[in-house]
């Protein structure tokens, strides 16, 4: 279980992106989390696993607080979260296996990730994997020469390799055509299912939100102002999150939202 | 009246439309004057150079002749110690190639030192720029004329002062090419709890080899002919018996040498190019 | 592909030269080199425990670094710039026609192959022996300095600015040719001013190299701050030899900022 509480996150002296932001996700739910550019979306997913240092306020995973957390108990629990980006954020010169092990690195020892000689156990995992989203073919591929959708089941599974406890998604689609798009976000869900993963998945195509996840939060101007079922999320709940220029959004929350 | 001011200056306002103009220049006045300005100072420069150098002058319109000459005395060139000459021109290609292969393995760490977003903190950052700095600042003959003293004349000396010498021209090139890489993997492996070095192993070093190669070539490429001075100094190569044939005034035999560096670097140049192609 | 009855449990990364023969081969090949240079090095360890006694003595000579005669400091840096304004003037002259001749563009072929044959026989010799040579030629002191670096600099600006014509708009010059201009004004008004920023830029950035380099032929006797640095070295003055050797850090590291900045705002 996630638990966020009374989360504040404020870049320099600036109005806060973060406005005292209180969220649960629990079991193996896959929540998305709507809003225009500059809502904060972002910036709250990476709160969550500290790539974002937050102002104030209190992330609890399973019972540990992440706000605390330094040097070698944070790597202990950034393990325990895995993420998928956008861009896929791949090493486009290594191999597909070594992208895929790369999620393992917080577990394999500095020999085995100097020398590629990775435990047979994490092998036979990340062949599973591969073969579960369609890519073990691929894994002697360079990752360069993948296609999109491709390249984000190896992100995808790098996230998973981890064996974590909660899986977060920033916007896994936007880079992707309708189709592969589609294609990824029945992946995710499917992924939730079978391993009673939570997800996380900010997004911003409104309609695969609907059909694609259980519950949906809407955030504005760094505060959420919609959490409900997909099927709660009216034309007027629309017009809340969505109304006005996304760039007056980014005005008024001072800051651009971290992609 | 700096460069930055003739470029921001606008156009002046064309004076009096009413009339047709029929003169036209491709700069304003005020650009004019500064382009004025600035030959005047070079001319100046230079007149100051000419005036107070000390040479003599009657040597310097002698010089033609004279160099006339010697080149003459060059001629032919003689290849009578050419077994020689190849031998010392292959311990100059192993001078160049195991110091540019000592020197890229040493400026890996030292970049990743000098390079701000891989730098554990301040004080390594400046330690890796000092680093830097020194040994590119100093010029492979004094690192030679050092290093004769410690080891003694000989390719040793040779081989340290052009190791030095390298470490700050390839580390430079890469820790420019670490700070400048892609820092999305970068950011996608720390959220995966991976230590600070097995992040630099998978996201960073990967994505600096093709710079790593590419700088290591040209280095070698370099270091080929820089090499080839070192003897002169005492530390190694062919420069020895170039210094020798010289002080000797064998000059048809400093020809062949001159011939041998040339066929050389044009060598270098070669492989360095098939290198390049089969690596990059 | 892997049946799901065996699962894989097994992965190599898939070498750089897939031959294997090739590849243990040619590593061997690697190894088998660096260890027959190094080990033929003639590395005599009493020499050099001698010898780090020596670097202690002259480390120990060297400090504090005495600027007592900067006066020798200053004339011998003074020469090292005119050297340098004077090598750049003449250098970039001289540059400017060796280029075209080496510009595969403008020349016929004949012309092409003796620019070109310019270019690669001053850029092979290192201006240190180019010193050597010169210094032989027209005896010790400046003049041989200016002359070698006169070659350096052509090896480089000439070669650069070969590389820019070659690269030129060419529908420019078709213009003035159709226009009926001569081969001289097409020169000036087509081709000149498409390759001015060029040379502007590489005049300033070759001014810099001038004057780090003619540190270093100085040690030759081709004058300047390294005739300075050699005569201070060769009398056991390590203290000057220092301050010299600090003074040139310093000078190359504001000119190499300063050439950096004026070429940043061209």
């Amino acid at each position: 279980m996630l638990k966020i509480t009374d989360l504040v996150k404020r870049y320099g002296s600036g109005e806060p992106v973060l406005k005292n932001l209180d969220l649960t996700v629990e079991g193996e739910t896959v929540v998305s989390v709507i809003g225009s550019s500059g809502a904060g979306k972002s910036t709250l997913l990476r709160c969550i696993n500290r790539l974002v240092e937050p102002t104030s306020g209190s992330i609890v995973l399973n019972g540990a607080e992440l706000t605390k957390l330094r040097g070698r108990e944070l790597r202990m629990a950034r393990r325990r979260i895995g993420m998928v980006f956008q861009s896929f954020n791949l090493v486009d010169r290594l191999t597909v296996m070594e992208n895929v092990m790369s999620g393992r690195l917080g577990y394999l020892s500095t020999w085995a990730a100097v020398s590629r000689r990775y435990p047979k156990e994490d092998i036979r995992r990340a062949f599973e994997l591969m073969e579960r989203v369609g890519i073990a073919h691929y894994a002697d591929n360079r990752a360069d020469g993948l296609s999109g959708g491709e390249r984000q089941r190896v992100g995808v599974v790098r996230a998973l390799m981890q064996q974590p406890e909660i899986l977060l998604a920033d916007e896994p689609t936007a880079s992707l055509d309708p189709k592969t798009s589609e294609q990824i976000m029945q992946l995710l869900r499917d992924l939730a299912g079978e391993l009673k993963l939570p997800v996380l998945i900010n997004i911003h195509n409104v309609t695969e939100a609907k059909q694609y996840t259980d519950r949906i939060v809407g955030m504005r101007y760094g505060r959420i102002i919609f959490d409900d079922a997909p099927a709660a999320l009216t034309e007027d709940a629309m017009e809340a999150i969505y109304s006005g220029s996304p760039a007056a959004d980014r005005a008024g929350a001072g800051l651009k939202e971290a992609s | 009246m700096s460069l930055q001011d003739t470029l921001r200056d606008p156009a002046p306002a064309t004076p009096g439309m009413a009339h047709l103009r029929d003169d036209w220049s491709r700069f304003s006045p005020r650009q004019k004057m500064q382009r004025w300005v600035v030959m005047l100072l070079c001319a100046l420069a230079i007149a100051w150079s000419i005036s107070s150098i000390e040479v003599i002058w009657a040597w310097v319109w002698d010089a033609p002749q004279q160099m006339g000459d010697l080149f003459g005395r060059m001629y032919p060139p003689d290849a009578s110690n050419l077994a020689a000459i190849l031998r010392v021109l292959l311990d100059t290609v192993n001078i160049a190639t195991v110091a540019t292969a000592i020197a890229v393995v040493v400026s890996l760490p030292v970049a990743l030192l000098a390079a701000q977003n891989t730098t554990p903190n301040r004080a390594t950052l400046w330690l890796g720029r000092f680093i830097l700095v020194s040994s590119r600042s100093i010029n492979t003959i004094i690192w030679a004329l050092l290093f004769v003293a410690i080891f003694g004349p000989g390719a040793v000396a040779g081989i340290v002062a052009i190791m030095f010498r390298s470490i700050g021209f390839v580390g430079k090139l890469l820790g420019e090419a670490i700070e400048e890489i892609d820092k999305r993997p970068v950011e996608a492996l720390e959220a995966t709890g991976a230590t600070r070095f097995k992040v630099i192993l998978y996201a960073i070093v990967p994505q600096v080899m093709p710079t790593f190669w590419a700088v290591a070539i040209l280095r070698w490429d370099i270091n080929l002919r820089e090499s080839t001075v070192l003897g002169l100094v005492g530390a190694g190569g062919i420069g020895i018996i170039l210094q020798g044939a010289i002080d000797t005034f064998r000059w048809p035999e400093v020809a062949t040498i001159l011939l041998a560096i040339v066929a050389l670097v044009i060598l270098g140049e070669i492989v360095s190019a098939w290198l390049r192609r089969r690596i990059l | 592909m892997s049946d799901a009855a065996a699962p894989r449990d097994h992965w190599r990364k898939p070498p750089f030269i897939a031959n294997p023969a090739l590849r243990w081969g040619l590593l061997l090949a690697v190894a088998a080199y660096f260890a027959w240079v190094i080990g033929t090095l003639p590395v005599d360890w009493n020499r050099v425990s001698e010898g780090l006694s020596r670097a202690g003595r002259i480390f120990g000579g060297a400090f504090p670094p005495s600027f007592e005669r900067s006066g020798l400091l200053i004339d011998g840096f003074l020469e090292s710039l005119k050297i340098a304004i004077l090598a750049t003037f003449g250098g970039v002259l001289l540059s400017i026609p060796i280029a075209f001749m080496a510009a595969r563009n403008i020349v016929p072929l004949p012309v092409f192959w003796l620019g070109r044959g310019i270019i690669i026989v001053a850029r092979s010799f290192h201006p240190v022996i180019v010193a050597i040579i010169f210094v032989k030629a027209v005896g010790f002191g400046p003049l041989a300095g200016v002359l070698t670096l006169i070659i350096y600099s052509i090896g480089f600006v000439a070669k650069m600015l070969a590389e820019r014509i070659e690269e030129i708009d060419w529908g420019q010059v078709e213009a003035m040719r159709a226009a009926g201009a001569p081969y001289l004004s097409t020169l000036v008004y087509a081709i000149f001013p498409q390759i001015l920023p060029r040379q502007v830029g590489l005049t300033i950035y070759q001014l810099d190299s001038n004057l780090r380099a003619s540190a270093v032929v100085g040690i030759v006797g081709a004058g300047g701050i390294g005739s300075t640095l050699a005569n201070a070295f060769g009398r056991y003055d390590y203290d000057f030899a220092l301050a010299i050797t600090m003074v040139i850090v310093g000078v190359i590291l504001v000119s190499e900022a300063v050439s950096g900045q004026i070429r940043k705002r061209l």
